[in-house]
């Protein structure tokens, strides 16, 4: 058996259910009208969509992915750098919109993303620096980055969608709590990390030599 | 008959007259005998006097489980709770671990260690993490358990979890010959140790090496104790009984994800209801290639193995 990986899947995977993540315990699938509705609400930015969970409007407008019903945590943004405004307001810093190599702040990134064709704000927003962007100009908060992602991996988003690509932990037939996927993926160098295996097992012999033999 | 019926009562479930056999063994002995095989010098009458499991009253089942915590207080210095949960009518229970992402950094094997009170020294576990020849496959004549590199994965390699499979049809219940072992309605595969004899011929049955013998008293110092426990889990065991993964039967029949699943940095193991459609363990069968391991051997697991990418 070889070709192990192959970096495509040999058929096409049918899309997910696109309304919010169908779970069990919580309601069911919405049906495709109401589906399309909440997603045109949602791409209208609309702060006044329906009344999903207790929460004042301003958070609700914040976390798309939970009107989705996907339960995500916050981005792991370094020590003290959110809000991007606190620096890039526009008016001390004017936006600079010409790319090139960063020397003072953020030197410190290195973007091992597709440097060639990518770079900052192509995904962060040049009048917003606490938003990001879509391709289409559309733009979106920092909670909701998994829409960026997903817009070049899209088999990937669909999978995280119905809880297959990332780590979902909670319960298995109720509450889910998700990864968003820069939680996993540095977005500027997305490549998983390798780490340090744990201890492995004792092999056999070891175990004789310590207890003085077999018993 | 449908094969799964056939199955959740599978032909070793002592209707009663089968297990005489090992009552009449015993009722034979010495109780300094019963001490001897059993490895506890202070076996109560009680539990020398214990039938199987699965003929104790529902009043009995509370006794034997009291007496259990009664015995657990003592030896540990802490309140442990032994659960009898039953399993979840309409759930089978089914796993996908995802070998295009496992980077075998063992935070899986390590978790469950803690999580179901395994002996500490020398440590039992029941995952065990092959690092295998890309260019060879899935071939476990170029595996190896004991890699320990300064960084994982590898390259060149990939790395194969291996515990218990929760066959549909277990080779492992079929051989024991008192009936100490059996597969619930949910699929999972348990142990009585109580009723373990400690013969090991499941072990010798088991083609994936899943289950586990205390060859020594398990050393568990009462610090590392995890008190949330299972009769047919990850209760403390005592010597001189075997011991496998139950997919933390202590968790999952209370809804949550066994504690392999919760840890592993990489969202490589898939875990849920197959007779749920909606879940997410139905959705890899589904649309992604799975296959079984050492299929041919016809054991049907319900633990797959899949590629994401
Ligand atoms: S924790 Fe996950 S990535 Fe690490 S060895 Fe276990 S299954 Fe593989």
């Amino acid at each position: 058996m070889k070709n192990l990986r192959p970096s495509v899947p040999p058929h096409p995977v049918p899309p997910p259910p696109c309304g919010p993540v169908a779970r069990k315990g919580s309601s069911m699938r919405l049906p495709t009208l109401s589906t399309l509705a909440a997603g045109l609400l949602i791409l209208l930015g609309s702060s006044a969509f329906a009344d999903p969970p207790a929460k004042p409007p301003s958070a609700k407008a914040e976390e798309p992915a939970i009107q989705e019903g996907i339960q995500v945590p916050k981005p792991p943004f370094s020590e003290g750098i959110f809000p991007c405004t606190s620096c890039h307001d526009g008016k001390s810093q004017k936006p600079d919109p010409r790319r090139r190599e960063l020397t003072g702040m953020h030197g410190d990134i290195v973007l091992e993303h597709g440097p060639a064709s990518r770079w900052c704000l192509d995904c962060h927003d040049t009048n917003n620096r606490d938003s990001l962007h879509l391709a289409s100009g559309e733009k979106i908060p920092f909670t909701a980055s998994y829409q960026l992602c997903g817009q070049c991996h899209g088999d990937k988003y669909r999978d995280w969608r119905v809880g297959v690509h990332g780590k979902r932990t909670g319960n298995w037939n109720g509450a889910k709590q998700y990864l968003l996927c820069v939680n996993c993926h540095n977005p500027h160098s997305p490549r998983f990390k390798a780490l340090k295996p744990m201890a492995p097992p004792a092999r056999p012999e070891q175990i004789q030599a310590r207890k003085g033999g077999a018993r | 008959m449908t094969t799964d019926q056939k199955l959740s009562n599978p032909p070793e479930s002592c209707g009663g007259s089968g297990c005489g056999t090992r009552r009449e063994f015993l009722g034979a002995a010495t109780a300094a005998m019963a001490t001897a095989l059993t490895g506890c010098g202070t076996l109560s009458k009680e539990e020398f006097l214990q039938r199987n499991f699965k003929e104790l009253s529902k009043q009995e089942v509370l006794d034997v489980i009291a007496r259990l915590e009664k015995e657990y207080k003592a030896k540990f210095g802490k309140e442990v709770k032994v659960a009898n949960t039953q399993p979840i009518p309409g759930v089978i229970f089914g796993y996908a671990l995802d070998l295009s992402r496992c980077i075998g950094c063992r935070r899986c094997v390590h978790a469950c260690v803690k999580e179901n009170n395994q002996s500490r020294d020398p440590e039992i576990q029941w995952i065990r993490v092959l690092q295998m020849d890309k260019e060879e496959g899935v071939n476990v004549q170029h595996a190896d358990a004991y890699y320990n590199p300064e960084e994982v994965p590898q390259e060149g390699h990939f790395y194969m979890p291996v515990q218990c499979q929760q066959c549909k049809k277990p080779p492992c219940t079929k051989v024991c010959p008192v009936g100490a072992t059996w597969r619930d309605k949910d699929g999972i595969v348990v142990v009585d140790y109580n009723w373990c004899i400690g013969c090991r011929y499941c072990m010798a049955a088991c083609p994936y090496g899943a289950r586990h013998f205390n060859w020594g008293e398990p050393h568990l110092p009462a610090d590392q104790l995890n008190p949330n426990t299972h009769y047919l889990g990850n209760r403390p065991r005592p010597k001189g009984v075997v011991e496998k993964c139950t997919f933390c039967i202590q968790r999952t029949r209370n809804g949550q994800y066994p504690a392999c699943a919760e840890i592993c940095p990489t969202g490589s193991r898939k875990f849920g209801n197959l007779l749920d459609k909606d879940s997410e363990i139905r959705y890899v069968l589904e649309n992604k290639r799975v296959f079984k391991f050492k299929e041919d051997l016809n054991t049907q697991p319900n633990f797959f193995y899949f590629y994401g990418v």
